[in-house]
Formats: structure tokens, C-alpha cells, sequence
């Protein structure tokens, strides 16, 4: 009798891990459903907080009342975890709250990795047809080469017509962020690539201004090498030997010829690319040796600790120093990286619109808010940029954002190509390649031919 | 293995209901082992399957594309700079590795063996390492081996320096070509209390009456662990350098954890992820996937092959 049940028991039990196992979409199905089910359960429980006692009737009654009036929820993809990035967002969706009071913001941030993390399990939800409604990209190639070219974002003109955004968002922005006439992501920030950091006190004891010119540059870090400095430049890891890599070609070849290589108009090896490359190698040999072991975060201490003078890294090397309780002008100063002043080497953290987005009129009501005033002016003092409007709330910001804010709204625009604007995914990392081998063998030549193949494979 | 050995004794049962009723349980058995099976073969099999399809593919970006482009990734991976130094490394991490850890795991079971006092202490102490993971692993030594020189000493340098043993001082993972093999001393550090617990238990297998024999034959001590307890050692060594050399083909987190991703310390495991998520070329990461695969299966496959063929003899 007993062993009877037994092996019934067991029968059922291999007949539903068969079902489990062989159908993995109704898998999909029963997850999504699970958590809807529980943002539902959530909502009617806070809504409902006198009466207790027949949950299942009113959860059916919300879902009917809500539902009228648009979408319930919408589910936001970024790699914004922790820091300044998190507290930013948290800002931004309460800004979101009291403009849609009806829609519950599903966060689903993924740590780790500066968002390598985040893209690969965006990756692979795009190709299972499981698209979050909006994602975080920085704007530019990263997300035109790449969602765009493989039709899983959707144009936003209506939006910029709607909201009025064609007129407080930089003119020299849009085109890097459309594609054919389509505008594709809503920018919320804007940081700087192109700035140098610098130890005041180190500068003044070796009788150093901030040179302006890379030959200057040249000439300040052979008299710091003279008075025995061995790395006036720091530097961290290969990420940030790219960061170098591009503010440096900028300076050498000018914001035209850095545009043109990008659209094909200048050959990667064409001679003044070759120059571009003899000033980055000459560069690369003022940096500190133990580059490889250190972050970005480390390379700035070393500029702090006056163990190196100069720091070239995007601005949220100035969060960093803030978060230090470092005051600037007497702790650090900053300028444009020598050679590139004039110009505003930007990135800027956008999000998009999922095609087939499951809750399409959430995801409009979230970019509505990232592109507002309110919205950009809740997140950027926290998260330490600038927004992308030129209408922003001037009290609210620091000293270097506030310099920055004029240098924006002045300064011709230009891409960056480490932080995803002027280079496809494919080439950037192709690049990346070609900048760790040469930081291995020194080779100017091949890592030119490396970079023309890398254009011409992927341009 | 059970289900031959069921099927052996069939013949000798003889009567019809028993045999019956072996039949009935081996079908239960089948039906219980079924669902994992179904699952190996879609989740394992077949995944390498469409892997091996998309090595050999043009896929490139995010959409999937099917095209066939023959041997072309192979190929191309063969001049690729980047994938000759993964080979570089990879065998100058395996070489090191298994060594490092074969080297210190023999002598520190030699030496527990011995039947010093508090043994199970050492032998706790000398495991735990391998308790930790990986990334921990990494994250501690990439501290310990900072390579910065002068004034900025820290770590396993500033100890060097500190003790007058300047000579010592190195850049460790910083190093030109080597730097990989700084890593796998972290490797070795974590997993070589592994290799004394296998090779401890091949030790206390050795029966001691044949240590007495060889002692009543004359032999030195070295002579009894070189000509005596090493040979029988064989099989443990075997399976040891099976199991620290297939982990050391597909290392990732340590070296992610140690040195972050960089070319010069790249492995295929890492070229595989970054072409892949970063890049998005799939064609090119599925490619490299399938020569790990090889190279892990050349590896294991002639190791089970021999041990199964040693089940069967015995």
C-alpha cells in the first residue's frame, strides 16, 4: 500500500520535472507571471490598509481600476548600483513617483564590472525577446551600432517634439545620438572626458603652470622627472589607458581630423594618426609601472598624495575627490587635457524605449521624467555631472560642475570613444586589443596597422 | 555500472517472476534518472552542439546570424596576437600551477604523514585556502603582489624590503611575459592543501606491510618512497594533475579578480567573454569556446577511457 503511493508520488514527480524540463518558454511564463502577480499583491496592500480580509477580490478590483488609466508598472534596466550612481537614480525615481503616482518603477540594476555585468544579462535578454522597457546606454554608438542595428529600440521624436527637448538640449548633441534623422535615447547627464587633474602644491613647488599645449605638457613632466619624480603621470588599468588614448589623439590631431575617423573621412593610417600615435606612446612613458594594479579611483590618490602631478580621467574623478572631503583649488585644480582646450570631450548615460516594450506607456512616462528639468535636476547634483539641458537650476551645483556647465554650452562637442559614443561595441572592443598588445610590445606601427584593420572590419 | 552488473546476474537467476521484476525496477530506474538526463543532454549536449554551429557562423552583433563561414574563425583566431598570448599564458599558468601545487602538496603530505602531533590541525590549515573562492583568492593577492616600486612599496614587496631581502623585490604580476606566473602562485597557494588531501589518502593506502618488507629488504627510507610508496602514488598523481590541469584551462575569477581584464595577462576564457558580451562578436567567442573544449577534452577524455578501463579489469 505504502510503497504503492511511493512510486505514485514518484511517477508524478518525474512526470512534472519532465514538464519543467522540456518546456522552457512556459518556464519564462510562469516567472513573469509570478512577479506581476506580486507587484499587484504589493500595490493592493498599500492601498488597501483597512480592510484586510478578502486580498483576492481586490486585487482583481485595482487591477480593473488602474488599468484604464495606462500601465501599471514599468521595469528600468541600468548598471546604477551603487555610490553616487544609485543615490542619483533614487533621486530621479522619486521625482518619477510624484509625477506618476500610479506606476510602480521596477528597478532592475545589475552590479558589477563598470556595467560589462549588466550588458552581457541585457544581452541575453534581448535575445530571448524578454526586453526590460527602457535600459540605460551611453548615448552615441554604443547604442545606435548596437540596439539599433539590431532593431530593438524605438525612435523618439515624437517624444523630443512633445516635450519641447529639440530646444534646451545642445544642438551639437543630437547628432550623436540619432541615427537617419531617429533621435534614439533620452540623455539625462553629461560628463567630461577631456580633463586633466592636477596637485596644486606639486605644480607650484616645481614652478609648473598648467601647461595648455602637449608640448608644454612634454616639457612639465621632463623638468618633475628632472626634480626626481618617476611617474608625473598616474595611470590605472587598460580602461584607462584607452581614456588616455583618446583624449591624447584629440589634442594631437584636433576635434576635425578626431570627428573623421570616426566617419571614415580620415584614414586610421594616414600620417598624422602616426603623430597622434608617437605623442600617446610618448606619453605613456611618464606614467607610473604598476598602471595595471591600480583603478581609476587609485591613480587619482596618487595625484592627491602628490606621488604624480597629473591625472587625465573624466569627471567623476571630481566626485571621487569630493567624497574624500577634498576641496578644489586648494586640494586639486583641473583644466582641459593640454591641446584640447575649446573642445568638450563628452559621454552621457541615456536611456531608450525597448521595441515591443511589454509596458510601452510606463517606459514613455519614465523618459518623460529623465528628460525633464525636475528629473535631471534631482539626479545630476547627486550622481556628481551635469544634465543635458542648458535650463538647469545653477544653485544646485559645485564649482567644477558649474565650470563644466559653461564649457558645455560653449565649447564645440565632441565624442568620446571609451565611454560608448563615437565607436560601435565591435570596434571599441577591437581597439581595446590593439591598445593592450601595444601596451605589451611598444610597437607604434602595429598598433596603427592594428587600429586600420580594426576600422575597417567593424566601421 | 549497476544496470551491467544487474544485467550479469540475470542469467543467473532462473526463475521467471524475478527476473520480471528486475526488468520492472530497471525501468523505474531509468524513469528516475530520466529528467536529468533529458536535461544533460539539452542543457550540455546540446548547447555545445549549437555552440559548435555558432563557431563556424558569421554572427556578429546582437542578432543571430547563421551564415556559414567554414573553419574562417579557427583561422582566424590562429594569426590572432591577442590568442597567441591566452596559448603563452595559459601554459605558463598551467605548467606553474599544477608544479607548484603536484611540489608542495606531495611534501606537505609527506610530512603529516609522518604522523607528526596535531596533524588534523595542519591538515585543516593547509585546506582551508581552498575553502575561499577564487575571487577572494584574487582580490588578497592583488594586494599582496602591488607592483609598485620605489617610495609606493606595499605588500609581499615591503616585507622583502623591510628584512634587508631587497634582491627579492619584483613586479610581480606586472611583470614582462612571467606576470602570469605570479598568478598562478595565488593558485597554488588555494589549491596545493587540496593536492596533500589527495595525495595524504594515497598515502594511508599504502599498506605498511609493504614499508616492512622493503625495511626487511634493507632499503633506506629514501629508497622505500622512491621505489615503493611513489610507483604506488601514480594513479593519485594521475588524478591530480586531471583535475588541477582542467581547472587551470578554464581559469577566469581568479585572474578577473587579481588583474582585472588586461591583454597582457589574458587567457582564452577571458578573450571568450570579453569578444563576446563586450564586442559581441559570438562567432569568434564560440570558436574559442570549442578550442577550450579540445583542449580540456584531450585532456580528460584519455584519463576516463584509462580509469574505466581499470574499473573493468577490477
Amino acid at each position: 500500500m505504502t510503497k504503492k503511493t511511493l512510486k505514485l508520488l514518484g511517477l508524478l514527480l518525474v512526470v512534472a520535472m519532465l514538464a519543467a524540463a522540456c518546456s522552457s518558454s512556459s518556464d519564462d511564463t510562469t516567472t513573469t507571471a509570478a512577479g506581476e502577480s506580486q507587484e499587484t499583491t504589493t500595490t493592493v496592500a498599500g492601498e488597501s490598509q483597512e480592510t484586510t480580509t478578502t486580498v483576492a477580490g481586490e486585487s482583481q478590483e485595482t487591477t480593473t481600476t488602474v488599468a484604464p488609466s495606462g500601465e501599471t508598472e514599468v521595469e528600468v534596466f541600468s548598471w546604477w548600483t551603487g555610490g553616487g550612481e544609485a543615490a542619483g537614480l533614487d533621486a530621479m525615481i522619486e521625482v518619477f513617483g510624484e509625477m506618476y503616482p500610479g506606476i510602480t518603477f521596477i528597478n532592475s540594476a545589475v552590479a558589477g564590472g563598470a556595467g560589462t555585468n549588466a550588458r552581457a544579462v541585457l544581452a541575453s535578454r534581448l535575445q530571448a525577446n524578454d526586453p526590460p522597457d527602457s535600459w540605460q546606454g551611453h548615448a552615441g554608438q554604443e547604442l545606435i551600432g548596437t540596439y539599433v542595428a539590431a532593431d530593438q529600440i524605438e525612435p523618439l521624436n515624437f517624444l523630443y517634439d512633445e516635450q519641447g527637448w529639440l530646444d534646451v538640449m545642445p544642438e551639437t548633441l543630437i547628432p550623436l545620438i540619432s541615427k537617419d534623422g531617429n533621435i534614439y535615447s533620452v540623455p539625462v547627464n553629461i560628463h567630461r572626458s577631456n580633463v586633466i587633474w592636477a596637485n596644486p602644491t606639486v605644480l607650484s613647488d616645481a614652478g609648473i603652470t598648467m601647461p595648455t599645449s602637449l608640448d608644454e605638457f612634454f616639457t612639465a613632466m621632463d623638468t618633475l622627472k628632472t626634480n626626481g619624480m618617476e611617474a608625473p603621470l598616474a595611470m590605472g588599468e587598460q580602461w584607462t589607458t584607452m581614456h588616455l588614448f583618446e583624449t591624447i589623439m584629440l589634442a594631437s590631431m584636433g576635434p576635425d581630423a578626431w570627428e573623421g575617423l570616426w566617419d571614415g573621412s580620415v584614414a586610421w593610417d594616414s600620417p598624422e594618426v602616426t603623430k597622434g600615435l608617437e605623442d600617446f606612446a610618448k606619453v605613456l612613458t611618464y606614467t607610473n609601472s604598476d598602471a595595471a594594479a591600480l583603478s581609476w579611483q587609485d591613480a587619482g590618490q596618487l595625484v592627491l598624495d602628490g606621488s604624480s602631478a597629473f591625472n587625465i580621467m573624466g569627471d567623476w574623478q571630481e566626485g571621487f575627490f569630493r567624497e574624500l572631503g577634498k576641496t578644489p583649488q586648494t586640494d586639486y585644480v583641473w583644466a582641459a587635457v593640454p591641446g584640447t582646450d575649446g573642445n568638450f570631450q563628452f559621454l552621457s548615460d541615456s536611456f531608450v524605449l525597448a521595441k515591443d516594450a511589454p509596458h510601452r506607456d510606463g517606459a514613455i512616462a519614465w523618459l518623460t521624467t529623465a528628460g525633464s528639468l525636475q528629473g535631471q535636476d534631482a539626479f545630476n547634483p547627486v550622481k556628481g555631472s551635469i544634465p543635458a539641458r542648458s535650463d538647469a537650476d545653477r544653485s544646485l551645483y559645485g564649482e567644477y560642475l558649474l565650470s563644466a556647465m559653461d564649457d558645455w554650452a560653449s565649447n564645440r562637442v565632441v565624442g568620446s570613444l571609451t565611454h560608448g559614443v563615437v565607436a560601435n561595441d565591435s570596434w571599441k572592443s577591437e581597439i581595446d586589443t590593439a591598445i593592450g598588445l601595444f601596451l605589451i610590445d611598444g610597437d607604434v606601427a602595429g598598433f596603427q596597422g592594428a587600429l586600420a584593420q580594426a576600422a575597417a572590419d567593424n566601421g | 555500472m549497476t544496470t551491467a552488473h544487474i544485467e550479469t546476474e540475470v542469467p543467473a537467476a532462473p526463475q521467471e517472476p524475478q527476473r520480471k521484476r528486475f526488468q520492472m525496477e530497471h525501468w523505474w530506474g531509468v524513469l528516475w534518472v530520466l529528467p536529468s538526463l533529458l536535461a544533460v543532454m539539452v542543457f550540455v549536449y546540446g548547447f555545445i552542439f549549437w555552440t559548435a554551429r555558432v563557431s563556424v557562423s558569421a554572427w556578429k552583433g546582437l542578432n543571430p546570424d547563421y551564415t556559414y563561414v567554414g573553419a574562417q574563425n579557427y583561422i582566424n583566431l590562429a594569426s590572432d596576437r591577442r590568442f597567441h598570448i591566452d596559448i603563452t599564458n595559459t601554459i605558463i599558468f598551467t605548467v606553474v600551477f599544477v608544479l607548484g601545487c603536484l611540489l608542495i602538496g606531495l611534501g606537505l603530505a609527506l610530512l603529516l604523514d609522518k604522523g607528526i602531533r596535531m596533524e588534523g590541525f595542519y591538515r585543516s590549515l593547509f585546506l582551508f585556502p581552498m575553502a575561499i573562492s577564487f575571487i577572494v583568492t584574487g582580490v588578497v593577492w592583488r594586494w599582496l603582489m602591488n607592483p609598485a616600486q620605489g617610495d609606493r612599496l606595499s605588500g609581499l614587496n615591503l616585507l622583502f624590503h623591510t628584512l634587508h631581502l631587497d634582491f627579492l623585490v619584483n613586479r610581480w604580476y606586472a611583470t614582462p611575459t612571467w606576470g602570469i606566473a605570479a598568478v598562478a602562485i595565488a593558485a597554488v597557494w588555494q589549491m596545493s592543501g587540496y593536492t596533500m588531501a589527495l595525495y595524504l589518502a594515497g598515502l594511508r593506502a599504502v599498506p605498511e606491510t609493504l614499508r616492512e618488507a622493503a625495511r626487511v629488504d634493507g632499503a633506506s627510507e629514501f629508497q622505500i618512497y622512491r621505489k615503493v610508496i611513489m610507483p604506488l602514488l601514480w594513479p593519485v598523481t594521475l588524478s591530480a594533475v586531471i583535475i588541477l590541469g582542467h581547472s587551470s584551462l578554464k581559469v577566469f575569477d581568479l585572474i578577473i579578480a587579481m588583474v582585472g581584464k588586461q591583454v597582457a595577462l589574458d587567457v582564452p576564457s577571458i578573450y571568450m567573454w570579453t569578444t563576446t558580451f563586450d564586442g559581441f562578436f559570438f562567432g569568434r567567442g564560440a570558436a574559442i569556446g570549442m578550442v577550450l573544449l579540445i583542449s580540456v577534452a584531450v585532456l580528460v577524455i584519455p584519463y576516463l577511457w584509462y580509469s574505466l578501463r581499470q574499473e573493468a579489469k577490477g
